[in-house]
């Protein structure tokens, strides 16, 4: 079963909210499991808060009655975040998912204000007794698609639509521009910022602006396709991002990182009804299935498929680290000396660009 | 910097431009009839939504456009019902509708979320539309011209006709406007319908041309950046197509000049850089005056009953 709930309705369910898990628990004594979400974006915006709606729906169809879920969406990264998780656990939520960086210090604090309940932080690094957190090794897929682009590209130059330099897009970028530099030690890739997660216009502006500036190949790391559609429009290449976009462009939809959250969901759901839940950090990639690489298009040369593949597959082994030394930074820094893989506490904290990046 | 470049910044600069100019052009009208409708975000997102699932279904980019006027026209009405025939507070009402048309195209466009349409094509041949540099003149689509030809009507209709005269009448004197015989409700309902077509129109721009798809809040609060350019313009036509177009450059160049590598700003400063105009330019308008009242019509947002 779902209950939708929309910000705009929060303020009115606010008050019966807080009589449900009364008559939930009155009605029958087997209460389906609550599951809680609360999302940054529009479930329609076909990028990430889309994903991670897929896997509560995929958690619908592996439990069914078993559990009940419920969600919020647009939820605004402040105040207005703690609200909003506090609504769900009121609400009688056993395990509540809060999917957005800026959701990390309102999730804590709620926490703390219901320490029976589960809460699971995406992306974040604060953590409780009953506070863990969850994110993707997105940065694996980045490789592969950088490596595909640096093999495609004609002008030697990709485009970047980012939304902000937090250390989850800082090494985004690094990853993709060194897959692409390994292929073309010339390559060049130019950001642009966009200060927000989502505004389609803009997204798209922004990629007509680095198309002319030069780059024959858009990638993004913001929630809408509208980059995409701007570089069908104009004719060169793009990759999807969080989830197969190729609707959207067949012609210059190359590929997808993939965000698939099901597996995790899934298996938290069953901790908590098995009543082994415990805090954690998990940050799962392509081995674990985490992140997966959308079908290539037709576009896409045998020797960039080729050399995709072998990326993913050496990820996936372990015999590949897309951060490997040496690396410099902008201003000629070693980061990493020769044959030194980067930690996982250095690429959470990333603060800094590889040579040949312009941001 | 090529010639082509240039031809293609300024073919972005007036794409980003033209929903600006449409639902601000509407909205003036309005005012000048002295309603303030706030709700043109919402009567944005109705013509959006409408107009990209109108689009979607029949195939047909041009029958979406008139579903979108459509779709701005209701939205407009349940304003117009509310605020004029029940005298209800304008600045709530407004505010109100913007928010029932975040949620009532969220609804409506749950199903299309994912699907996409042709664009809106340009309206000369290709010899002209796809030429390297005539293209800046020739290869805009339907709602760049048209939003250029309504400056120039509305500027007409505003100063040089008698409706036109009795419609400022209104939004300046209502009641001596009613004294002398003129219905002041139906004026306004008119204005305000009008207004509602123009903000669905600007609407359908983002899912027809500007990104044709549906995604939720598709003009991410472009409605507000009309309704301050209302005030930006004076209330006069010519100066808010200036105001459009300078807004849309400002989006357009501040994207532009982080492409090109302006790393010196911060990011974050580029984005300011609209408003900052914004403030800057009213900062100076004001100046100019000795009142600081920027000739807003006099019976601006309050409500009007014949008896």
């Amino acid at each position: 079963m779902t209950s939708i709930i929309t910000r705009r309705r929060l303020t009115f369910g606010a008050a019966a909210a807080s009589t449900l898990p009364i008559l939930g628990r009155g009605a029958s004594a087997q209460t389906p499991l609550g599951v809680g979400f609360v999302y940054v974006g529009p479930i329609g915006d076909h990028g990430y808060t889309w994903t991670h709606n897929q896997g509560r729906l995929a958690l619908e169809k592996e439990y069914g009655a078993k559990i009940k879920t419920s969600f919020i969406e647009n939820v605004a990264e402040g105040p207005d975040a703690a609200r909003a998780i506090r609504q769900l656990a009121q609400a009688g939520n056993q395990l509540i998912f809060t999917t957005s960086f800026g959701f990390m210090n309102p999730t804590i604090q709620v926490a703390k204000q219901f320490p029976k309940l589960h809460f699971e932080h995406a992306t974040g690094y604060m953590r409780a007794e009953n506070v863990a957190t969850y994110d993707a090794r997105f940065y694996e897929g980045r490789a592969v698609i950088g490596t595909i682009a640096g093999h495609m590209s004609k002008t030697g130059q990709a485009g970047y639509v980012a939304s902000f330099p937090i250390p989850e897009v800082v090494m985004g970028i690094n990853a993709f521009h060194l897959a692409a530099r390994k292929v073309n030690p010339n390559f060049k890739t130019k950001v642009v910022w966009c200060s927000t997660w989502y505004d389609p216009a803009k997204e798209a502006d922004a990629a007509k602006a680095l198309i002319d500036q030069g780059a024959d190949m858009i990638t993004q790391h913001t929630d809408s396709a509208a980059p995409l559609q701007a570089a069908e429009q104009r004719g060169v290449f793009a990759f999807g991002q969080a989830s197969d976009m190729k609707s959207f462009a067949p012609k210059a939809h190359l590929s997808a990182i993939v965000d698939d959250w099901s597996g995790y969901y899934i298996k938290r759901v069953k901790d908590v009804m098995d009543g082994n839940w415990k805090s954690g950090a998990v940050w799962h990639g392509l081995k674990e299935g985490m992140v997966k690489i959308a079908p290539y298009n037709d576009a896409v040369t045998p020797a960039a498929r080729a050399a995709a593949d072998e990326v993913t597959k050496g990820i996936i082994a372990g015999t590949l680290h897309p951060f490997t030394g040496e690396l410099k930074d902008q201003k000629g820094v070693v980061r990493l000396k020769a044959g030194e893989t980067a930690s996982d506490e250095m690429l959470s904290k990333m603060d800094w660009y590889v040579d040949g990046i312009q941001a | 910097m090529t010639s082509a470049m240039l031809v293609s910044i300024l073919m972005t600069l007036i794409a980003a431009s033209t929903p600006l100019l449409l639902a601000a052009l509407g909205e003036l009208v309005a005012e000048k009839a002295g309603v303030l409708n706030l709700g043109v975000e919402g009567m944005m997102l109705c013509g959006a939504v409408a107009g990209f699932a109108v689009a979607f279904s029949t195939g047909s980019t041009g029958i979406g456009l008139v579903a979108a006027a459509f779709a701005g026209v209701a939205a407009s009405m349940i304003f117009a019902v509310l605020a004029l025939s029940l005298m209800a507070n304008q600045v709530a009402t407004g505010l109100a509708l913007t928010i029932f048309g975040i949620g009532a195209s969220s609804l409506i466009g749950a199903g299309f979320v994912g699907r996409t349409i042709t664009r809106l094509q340009p309206v000369f041949p290709a010899a002209l539309s796809e030429h390297p540099i005539l293209r800046l003149v020739f290869g805009h689509d339907i709602l760049v011209y048209l939003s250029l030809a309504l400056v120039a009507g509305v500027g007409w209709f505003l100063r040089r006709t008698r409706p036109g005269l009795i419609l400022r009448a209104v939004g300046e004197n209502d009641a001596s406007a009613h004294a002398i015989g003129y219905p002041v409700i139906a004026i306004r309902y008119a204005a305000v319908a009008f207004g509602g077509a123009l903000a669905g129109l600007g609407g359908a721009y983002f899912s027809l041309a500007l990104t044709p798809m549906w995604a939720d809040r598709l003009t991410a609060g472009r409605g507000w950046i009309a309704l301050a350019l209302v005030v930006f313009s004076a209330w006069k036509p010519g100066r808010l197509l200036l105001g459009a177009y300078l807004f849309g450059a400002v989006m357009t160049l501040e994207l532009q000049a982080k492409a090109a590598g302006v790393t010196w700003l911060a990011p974050e400063v580029l984005a300011m850089a609209p408003y900052l105009a914004t403030i800057a330019v009213l900062t100076m308008m004001s100046l100019g005056r000795k009142t600081g009242r920027l000739d807003a019509p006099a019976c601006l947002g309050k409500p009007f009953s014949a008896s």
